[in-house]
C-alpha cells in the first residue's frame, strides 16, 4: 500500500439555488477515490457554505493513483426526496506522484455538470504521501514525467534521448451500453468522462512503465488522443518521446553536468531491466567524425554496452490483422532501402550512413514527436513521410487485447519508417498521428519527416538545452546543414533537382524543402514567413461497408497529389522553397472528403530561389486564350512580386552572382540521376506518398516548354483555371499581421509579452444546390479564409502582432456541415526590430543577464583557444582540426561533420561560460519554486484591484511565453469534458451552447493549473472538439479534450524580486486564498 | 449554404468598447453592425460586413454571458468562468451602470416598482433611450435599491463598495435611490429645467445635512430618510414669520447689509416678507411626506420663480440667501440658530444649484 491521498472540502462559492422556497441550497460534499467515499456534513442554507472538513484520507495502491482521478461531487440535501447533485469535480493527481511536480493541490475549482455547466466553486486542498516500494515488478510508473510540449521543456536538459513510446487501450463507450437506454443523460456523460479519465491515467501509466524499462524518467512530445469509434467502442491511444531529463538545478555545477558521460550514461544505463536492452539504442560506435581519432569517450566503458542481442519484433507477431476489415492501400513500396542508396556514395559516408543507421535500425521505431531539437541533434532533413490507410471499424471483442487496433497502427509505423530509409534516414522526426472517423469507417494517418540524426548527441547526453538558451550569433553557424540531402545524389529516391547549398556551398540541397518540424532555431532565414494552407473537398457517393472503403481509400492518392500541387503554387507564389510545420488533415464525412494542410513557407537562405510560375494554354494557336493567359501570368507574377516585398524575401546575391554555374550543375544532376531534365510537378516535393502508384497518369505532363527553372501550370479547362483563381484570391494578412502554424514566426525575434490565446469553432451548413467539388472547394477556401478574416479583425488591437501556431483540425459532423475549429496564440512583437536578428537571438529564450552576454566573445575565444591546443582534450573529444573559420577545401562529409562537432563543442563551452555567470539568478528561483504560492506579484497586484482573488493564468499553445521564463513544470493538464443540453435555444442556440462550453472548458483549465501553483499552460491544445446537434428536438452535446503543461514562470525582469517577493508573499496569499 | 455556429473564446475574453456601449445601448446585432459600418471600423482591417457581423454576434453573445455577473458585480472580480482584466472588469461595471441623463430625468422620484416599469415603453419613446436600454438602467436603479435598503453605514459608501462603482457615479445612485426612496416630485413641468445633475447635487446635500447619518452614523435606512426630529424642529422655524417684530427687524437687518450692493436691491426689499414667508413655510411644512415630495417644486415656485421675475443674477441670489442667513443669527430673541444653519445651508446650496435657465 504504497500511498496516502487526502482531501479536505474547504468551502464553496457561488452555489446555485437549489431549494426554490427559500432560494437558498443544503450542500454537502461526497469525496470518492476508487471504491471509497467519504460525505462532509450538510451545511444549510447558504450558497457560499463554509464546510472545513477533516482530512479524509485514502489508502491505495500507486497504480490507482495513477489512474483514478479524485472525484468530488457537490449534492444539495434534501429531506424527503433524493439529493439532487449540483456538479462534479475531477481532480487528476497525477503531477503530486511526482517529485519535482507539484507537493500540494489548492484552491477553488468550478463545480462542473454536464447539463448545467458551471455552476459555483467549490474549495478543495489535495496532498500525497507516496511511500517508497522497490518492487521491481510494479504496475505503476509515478515518478515519470509527462510533457505535451515537443521539446525539450526549459529548465531540463536531456541527458539521454531514448526513443518512441506508443501505447493504445480500449473499452465499450458507455454511450453505446444497452443501460444507457435506461439511465439519464447526466449518468451517461459523467460515466463517459469518468472512463475516459481512467482510461487516460491507465494509458499514461502504460507508457509510463515502457519508459522506466528504457531508462528513461519523462515522455516528451506526449500526444494523447481519443477515437470515438462509437458501437465498436472507445480507443484512447498515445505516443511521445522517452527521454531522460536532468533538472537544470543550481545546486550541481553546470561544468561537471554536460561532460560527465560516466556520470550520466551509466546511470541510465543501470536503469535498463537486462531483458530490454534490445531497445536501448546503442550509438557508441557511430560517431559522424569518422576521420577524426578516437576520442577518450570511444575508450570510456560506457560505450561498451555490446550489440544488442536481437530487437524483438513485434510487428511480425501482430501483423495478422483480419483480412476483410484490412483495405490497406499502403502499397509495400520496394523503394530504396537506405543501405543500397548509400553504396555508390564516397566510402566515409558510406560507412558513416551504414554505421548510423545499423544503430538506429535496432529500435523498432526511429521515430520522435519532438518537433524541435538542440542545435547540433539535427543533422540532415530528408522530407515528410506519411502513410494513410482505411480500415472498416468492427467491434472491438476483447478490451484487454487491443490487438487489431495496434496491429493498424504497426503497419502504418512500418510504412513510414520504410519511407524514411528510401530517403536514406535512419529517423523520423516531428512524429504524429491522427484519425478520422465516419461511422464505421476510419482513416488513419501518420506523418512525420524523415532525418539523420546526430547520433552522438543521442549517446553523450549533451543535449544541453539549458545552456543552448543562451544563444548568440555563431561565427560560422550550421544554418543550412540540415537542409543538405540525406539521401544519395546519384541515386535518389526520387527525381528532384539539386544545387550546391547557397550558404556554404559545399553540400548538396533540394529545391525545395518540405517537413513537419518546427524551423531550426539556427536556420538562416530570408525575410519572414506566412501561413501557407491548401484546402480541397472531394464529393464522394454514400455507400456502405468496404465498398465506400474503396471508394475513400480510391480518393485519397487524388486528394493528397492535388493537396501537395495547391501547396506548391502556393509556396512559388510567396516566392518561398520551404515548408515548415506541414500538417496534412484527411478528414472523412458521409458523402465528402475534406483535406487542408497547413504551413508555414519561408524563404531557406541556403536552398536556391524558387522560379517563377508559368501558365501555359494547351491550345496555343487561339488568339484570345492567348491574351487570356498573358493576362493571368501578369496577375501571377504582380502578385510574385508582390510577396517578395511583402515577406520582405530579398535574398543574399552573395552566392546568386553565378546562377549559370549552378543552373549548370543542376541540369547536369538530374540529367545524370534521373534522365528527365524537367522534373514533374509532384516529384520536385519530397513529400513521399504512399498511394504513389495512383499518380501515373498525372506524371505525363509535358512541361518543355518554357524556363527550366520555372513552375509551369497548364490552363487545359476551367477547373485550371479555377485552381489559379484561387491561388490568387488567398488574402494576405492586414498590415501589421502575420501569420504562421509554426512555434515561432520566422523572421521576428523580438517579441514582446502580449498574448492572447483563443479557440475559434465555425459550422458551415451546405445547401444541396452546389454540392460540386468546385463549388465545394470555394465554399471551404472561403470558410477558412473569412476565419482568419475575423482573427485579424479581432485581434486588430494587438497590432504589430503575430498568429503563431494556427491549428486548423476539420470535420464533416454530418452529412451537410462542415466543422473547422482552430486554436491559435496572437502574440505580440516591437515593430522597430524587426529588420534585424538582433544579436542575442530571441528575447523568449535569451537570458536577462546582458552583461554575462557582453562577456561572451571574451571567454569564447579563451575557451576555443585552448580547446585548440588540446585536441584531446578530455571533456570535449574535439577533433584534430578546430579552427572554425577555416575553409576546407574539400567539400566531403566526413570535413564537414567535424566542423559541425567542432562547432557544437564551442557552443557547448560557451554555454557553460553563460551558466556560470547565472548560478545566481538560477539559486534564486530555485528558493521560491517549491511555494505553491509562487504565482509572482500579478496575482496579489489584481487582489488589490476591485478584491480579485482569482490567479490570472495564462495559456499557450507554444512551448514558451515571450518575456517570460519557465521556472518549473508542475504536470500534465489533460482533461476531457462533455456537455449536453436540452433546451438548446434558451442557451442562444448551438453558438451560444459552445461559446459557453469551451469559455467552461478554459475557465476549467486554468483552475486546476492555478491549484497546482501554477500561472500559466504552455503547449496547450484542443485534441477533441466533437459537436453533435439536433436543433429540432432542441438538443446538443459537445465533447472536448484540451491538454497542456501547467507551469510556474516568472518574467524575466522580475525574476530576482518575485523571489524575493514571494517568500513573504506566501503566507499572506495562503490565507487569502482559504477566506475568500 | 449559411455558417450555422460562428464562436470566437480568447483565453482572455476580448471586448471591444465600442460593441460595448451599442449593447449596452440597447442596439440590435444588425443595427450594431451598421453602426459600426459607417464608423469606419471596416477599414482598419479590411473586414468585411461579414466578419463585422459575426464579430458583434461573438461579442453580443459574451455581454449577455457576462450580463448576470455584472447584477452583483463582487462576483465578476472572483469568477473563474471569464479572465478579465481587472482595468477592464471596472471599465464593464462603471458602463454597466451608467445611465442616460435623459431617461432618469423621467423615472426621477418615481417609485421603482412594477408599475413604473410598464410605463417604460412611453419613457423610452419620449427620450429615444431605447426600450431594452431603459429596461436594463431601471433594473440596474432598483437592483441598487434593494440592496442598500437592507444595509447600514453611509449610502454612497455601500454602494460604492457594493457595485465597485467610482465615487461619481455611487453618488448619482446614492441621489437615485434618495429621491426614490422620499418620492421626490421632479416630473413637474416647472421642474423641467432643471437636469439630474442639479438634483444630484440637491440629493447630496439633502443626504449629508437632513438625514438621520447627519447624526448618527449606525442606523439603518441612515441616509435615504431624513431626520425625523430634526422636521420637527423645523416648525420652531415659524417665528421667523410669525413674529412680526422678528420679521421686520430681520428685513431691516438684510436690506441693511445689502443696501448699495446690488441692482436688484429695490425689488429685494420689496420681496423679503413673500421670499423669507416662502422658506420658512416650507421648512415648517416638511414633517408631511406630501409636502416633502413637493419640496423642490416648493422652492421654485415661491423662491426662485419670483426672484426669476425680478431679474436677479446668480450673484445676487447668493448675496441675498448669505446675509438672509447670517442676518438671523443677529436676531437675539431667534433661539432656533442650529436649526436654522442646519436648515438654511442646505436650502441656500439648492437654490444657487437650481437657479438658472
Amino acid at each position: 500500500m504504497p500511498g496516502k491521498l487526502k482531501a479536505k472540502i474547504v468551502a464553496g462559492r457561488h452555489l446555485p439555488v437549489m431549494d426554490r422556497a427559500s432560494d437558498l441550497t443544503d450542500a454537502f460534499v461526497e469525496v470518492k477515490f476508487g471504491n471509497t467515499t467519504f460525505k462532509t456534513d450538510v451545511c444549510p442554507k447558504s450558497l457560499n457554505p463554509q464546510w472545513n472538513s477533516e482530512w479524509f484520507k485514502f489508502e491505495v495502491d500507486d497504480e490507482d493513483l495513477q489512474d483514478e482521478p479524485l472525484q468530488i461531487t457537490v449534492l444539495d440535501h434534501d429531506t424527503y426526496s433524493a439529493n439532487d447533485a449540483i456538479g462534479k469535480v475531477y481532480i487528476d493527481i497525477d503531477p503530486l506522484l511526482c517529485t519535482e511536480a507539484a507537493s500540494v493541490i489548492s484552491g477553488w475549482f468550478p463545480i462542473y455538470d454536464t447539463i448545467h455547466g458551471i455552476r459555483g466553486e467549490i474549495n478543495v486542498l489535495v496532498k500525497v504521501e507516496l511511500f517508497n516500494d522497490l518492487n521491481r515488478f510494479r504496475q505503476s510508473s509515478c515518478g515519470v514525467k509527462f510533457f505535451c510540449t515537443t521539446s525539450i521543456p526549459r529548465c531540463y536538459r536531456a541527458a539521454m534521448v531514448h526513443g518512441f513510446v506508443e501505447e493504445l487501450v480500449v473499452n465499450e463507450d458507455p454511450e453505446y451500453q444497452w443501460i444507457d437506454r435506461i439511465r439519464t443523460p447526466r449518468a451517461s456523460n459523467e460515466a463517459r468522462q469518468r472512463l475516459i479519465s481512467l482510461m487516460s491515467g491507465e494509458l499514461q501509466r502504460k507508457i509510463g512503465l515502457k519508459v522506466l524499462e528504457m531508462g528513461g524518467n519523462a515522455v516528451v512530445g506526449y500526444l494523447q488522443c481519443f477515437d470515438l469509434e462509437g458501437e465498436s467502442g472507445l480507443v484512447v491511444r498515445a505516443i511521445g518521446t522517452a527521454c531522460t531529463l536532468d533538472k537544470l538545478s543550481s545546486g550541481s555545477a553546470p561544468n561537471t553536468n554536460t561532460h560527465v558521460h560516466p556520470n550520466t550514461a551509466p546511470a541510465s544505463n543501470a536503469c535498463n531491466s537486462p531483458s530490454k536492452d534490445g531497445k536501448e539504442p546503442v550509438f557508441g560506435e557511430d560517431l559522424p567524425s569518422s576521420s577524426g581519432p578516437p576520442t577518450p569517450f570511444r575508450a570510456l566503458p560506457t560505450s561498451s554496452s555490446s550489440p544488442p542481442p536481437f530487437s524483438p519484433s513485434k510487428p511480425c507477431s501482430r501483423q495478422s490483422s483480419s483480412s476483410d476489415t484490412d483495405l490497406s492501400l499502403t502499397p509495400k513500396t520496394g523503394m530504396g532501402s537506405g543501405g543500397s542508396a548509400g553504396k555508390e556514395a564516397g566510402p566515409l559516408k558510406t560507412l558513416l550512413r551504414q554505421q548510423t543507421q545499423t544503430a538506429l535500425e535496432q529500435r523498432e521505431f526511429p521515430f520522435f514527436t519532438l518537433t524541435s531539437f538542440p542545435p547540433g541533434f539535427l543533422v540532415h532533413v530528408g522530407g515528410v513521410v506519411s502513410a494513410r490507410s482505411v480500415k472498416l471499424l468492427d467491434r472491438i471483442h476483447n478490451p484487454d487485447e487491443p490487438e487489431t487496433r495496434d496491429a493498424w497502427w504497426e503497419e502504418i509505423r512500418q510504412e513510414i519508417k520504410s519511407h524514411a530509409k528510401a530517403l536514406g534516414c535512419h529517423a523520423v522526426i516531428g512524429y504524429s498521428e491522427s484519425t478520422s472517423i465516419c461511422e464505421e469507417v476510419c482513416i488513419l494517418s501518420a506523418s512525420g519527416t524523415a532525418a539523420i540524426l546526430n547520433p552522438r548527441y543521442m549517446r553523450e547526453g549533451c543535449l544541453d538545452i539549458g545552456s543552448t538558451d543562451h544563444r548568440f550569433e555563431e561565427p560560422s553557424p550550421p544554418s543550412c546543414g540540415f537542409c543538405h540531402i540525406p539521401y544519395d545524389e546519384l541515386n535518389m529516391p526520387f527525381p528532384a533537382q539539386l544545387t550546391y547549398c547557397y550558404h556554404c556551398r559545399r553540400q548538396k540541397v533540394p529545391d525545395v524543402l518540405f517537413t513537419t518540424i518546427d524551423l531550426p532555431p539556427e536556420a538562416a532565414v530570408t525575410g519572414k514567413g506566412c501561413l501557407i494552407q491548401a484546402r480541397l473537398c472531394r464529393l464522394k457517393k454514400k455507400a456502405q461497408g468496404e465498398v465506400n472503403a474503396t471508394a475513400i481509400s480510391n480518393l485519397l492518392p487524388f486528394m493528397e497529389y492535388e493537396l501537395h500541387t495547391q501547396l506548391m503554387n502556393k509556396l512559388k507564389l510567396r516566392n518561398m522553397n520551404a515548408l515548415f510545420g506541414l500538417h496534412i488533415q484527411i478528414s472523412v464525412g458521409e458523402n465528402m472528403l475534406l483535406g487542408l494542410a497547413s504551413a508555414t513557407g519561408v524563404y531557406l537562405t541556403a536552398l536556391p530561389a524558387p522560379g517563377g510560375i508559368q501558365i501555359a494554354g494547351k491550345t496555343p494557336g487561339d488568339l484570345s486564350n492567348e491574351h487570356h493567359i498573358l493576362t493571368i501570368q501578369k496577375r501571377i507574377n504582380d502578385a510574385i512580386a508582390k510577396n517578395k516585398e511583402l515577406y520582405q524575401i530579398n535574398p543574399p546575391k552573395l552566392f546568386a552572382l553565378d546562377p549559370e554555374v549552378f543552373c549548370g550543375i543542376n541540369m547536369e544532376l538530374t540529367e545524370e540521376g534521373v534522365g528527365s531534365p524537367i522534373p514533374e510537378p509532384r516529384q520536385r516535393s519530397r513529400l513521399f506518398r504512399s498511394h504513389s502508384e495512383s499518380s501515373d497518369e498525372l506524371s505525363e505532363l509535358d512541361l518543355s516548354h518554357g524556363k527550366k527553372d520555372a513552375f509551369v501550370l497548364e490552363i487545359d479547362d476551367t477547373d485550371a483555371v479555377e485552381d489559379i483563381h484561387s491561388l490568387l484570391t488567398d488574402a494576405h494578412p492586414p498590415t501589421g499581421f502575420y501569420s504562421c502554424n509554426t512555434e515561432i514566426m520566422p523572421g521576428i525575434y523580438n517579441w514582446t509579452s502580449g498574448i492572447q490565446m483563443f479557440t475559434s469553432v465555425r459550422v458551415f451548413r451546405l445547401s444541396n444546390a452546389n454540392l460540386t467539388n468546385q463549388g465545394l472547394n470555394k465554399i471551404f477556401t472561403d470558410l477558412c479564409e473569412n476565419l482568419l478574416k475575423s482573427f485579424y479583425f479581432k485581434l486588430r488591437s494587438m497590432i504589430p502582432c503575430c498568429l503563431c501556431h494556427l491549428n486548423f483540425t476539420v470535420a464533416v459532423p454530418e452529412e451537410e456541415l462542415i466543422q473547422v475549429t482552430v486554436t491559435a496564440v496572437a502574440m505580440t512583437f516591437d515593430k522597430d526590430q524587426t529588420q534585424e536578428k538582433p544579436a542575442d537571438k530571441p528575447i523568449t529564450k535569451g537570458s536577462s543577464e546582458t552583461e554575462e552576454q557582453l562577456q561572451f566573445p571574451l571567454e569564447l575565444c579563451a575557451d576555443t583557444s585552448s580547446a585548440n591546443t588540446q585536441p584531446s582534450s578530455k571533456i570535449s573529444g574535439v577533433p584534430e582540426s578546430t579552427n572554425v573559420s577555416s575553409r576546407a577545401a574539400s567539400v566531403d562529409y566526413g570535413s564537414f561533420a567535424d566542423r559541425c562537432s567542432t562547432w557544437l563543442e564551442l557552443l557547448r563551452l560557451k554555454a557553460h561560460t553563460i551558466r556560470r555567470g547565472s548560478v545566481k539568478t538560477i539559486s534564486s528561483l530555485e528558493r521560491c519554486s517549491p511555494l505553491p504560492e509562487g504565482r509572482s506579484r500579478s496575482l496579489r497586484s489584481s487582489r488589490s484591484f476591485g478584491g480579485s482573488s482569482v490567479t490570472v493564468v495564462k495559456m499557450t499553445p507554444l512551448s514558451f511565453l515571450p518575456g517570460i521564463r519557465i521556472i518549473k513544470y508542475l504536470g500534465i493538464i489533460n482533461m476531457f469534458f462533455i456537455r449536453e443540453t436540452t433546451s438548446l435555444r434558451e442557451e442562444g442556440g448551438v453558438s451560444g451552447f459552445l461559446h459557453s462550453f469551451i469559455a467552461e472548458v478554459f475557465a476549467m483549465v486554468r483552475a486546476h493549473v492555478a491549484a497546482l501553483g501554477g500561472n500559466a499552460v504552455v503547449s496547450y491544445s484542443m485534441k477533441e472538439c466533437v459537436l453533435m446537434e439536433n436543433p429540432n428536438k432542441n438538443q446538443a452535446q459537445c465533447l472536448i479534450n484540451v491538454s497542456g503543461d501547467a507551469v510556474i514562470c516568472v518574467r524575466e525582469t522580475d525574476q530576482e524580486t518575485t523571489a524575493s517577493m514571494t517568500n513573504i508573499g506566501q503566507t499572506c496569499s495562503s490565507g487569502t486564498d482559504g477566506a475568500t | 449554404m449559411a455558417v450555422e455556429l460562428d464562436v470566437f473564446v480568447g483565453n482572455t475574453t476580448i471586448m471591444d468598447e465600442e460593441v460595448y456601449q451599442l449593447w449596452l445601448d440597447g442596439y440590435t446585432v444588425n443595427d450594431a453592425v451598421k453602426v459600426r459600418m459607417e464608423g469606419g471600423v471596416m477599414d482598419e482591417c479590411e473586414a468585411s460586413a461579414d466578419v463585422l457581423l459575426s464579430d458583434t454576434m461573438d461579442q453580443y453573445r459574451t455581454f449577455q454571458m457576462c450580463e448576470r455577473l455584472l447584477h452583483s458585480p463582487a462576483k465578476l472580480a472572483n469568477q473563474l468562468l471569464f479572465q478579465i482584466p481587472p482595468h477592464r472588469q471596472t471599465v464593464l461595471i462603471e458602463r454597466y451602470y451608467a445611465f442616460d441623463d435623459a431617461f432618469v430625468r423621467e423615472v426621477l422620484g418615481k417609485k421603482l416598482s412594477k408599475g413604473t416599469k410598464k410605463d417604460l415603453d412611453d419613457i423610452s419613446a419620449k427620450t429615444s433611450v431605447t426600450l431594452k436600454s431603459c429596461r436594463r438602467q431601471f433594473d440596474n436603479f432598483k437592483r441598487v435599491f434593494k440592496v442598500v435598503e437592507e444595509l447600514k453605514g453611509p449610502l454612497v459608501e455601500n454602494i460604492r463598495q457594493h457595485f465597485l462603482l467610482s465615487d461619481k457615479l455611487a453618488r448619482d445612485y446614492a441621489a437615485i435611490v434618495f429621491f426614490a426612496n422620499n418620492r421626490f416630485e421632479t416630473g413637474k413641468r416647472k421642474l423641467q429645467y432643471l437636469t439630474f445633475q442639479d438634483f444630484a447635487f440637491c440629493a447630496g446635500q439633502l443626504i449629508n445635512n437632513w438625514t438621520v447619518g447627519a447624526v448618527d452614523n449606525m442606523v439603518e435606512d441612515m441616509d435615504v430618510d431624513l431626520d425625523k426630529e430634526f422636521l420637527q424642529e423645523l416648525k420652531e422655524l415659524k417665528i421667523l414669520i410669525t413674529d412680526k417684530d422678528l420679521l421686520d427687524q430681520h428685513k431691516s437687518l438684510v436690506c441693511t447689509a445689502l443696501r448699495g450692493k446690488t441692482k436688484a436691491f429695490n425689488e429685494m426689499e420689496a420681496n423679503f416678507k413673500n421670499l423669507s414667508r416662502g422658506l420658512v413655510n416650507i421648512a415648517a411644512k416638511l414633517t408631511n411626506t406630501k409636502d416633502v415630495r413637493d419640496f423642490f417644486i416648493d422652492l421654485v415656485e415661491k423662491f426662485i420663480e419670483p426672484c426669476r421675475s425680478d431679474r436677479w443674477t446668480a450673484a445676487d441670489m447668493k448675496l441675498y440667501l448669505t446675509h438672509y442667513t447670517n442676518s438671523a443669527h443677529i436676531l437675539d430673541t431667534f433661539k432656533h440658530q442650529v436649526v436654522w444653519d442646519r436648515y438654511m445651508g442646505v436650502i441656500k446650496s439648492c437654490i444657487f444649484k437650481m437657479y438658472h435657465d
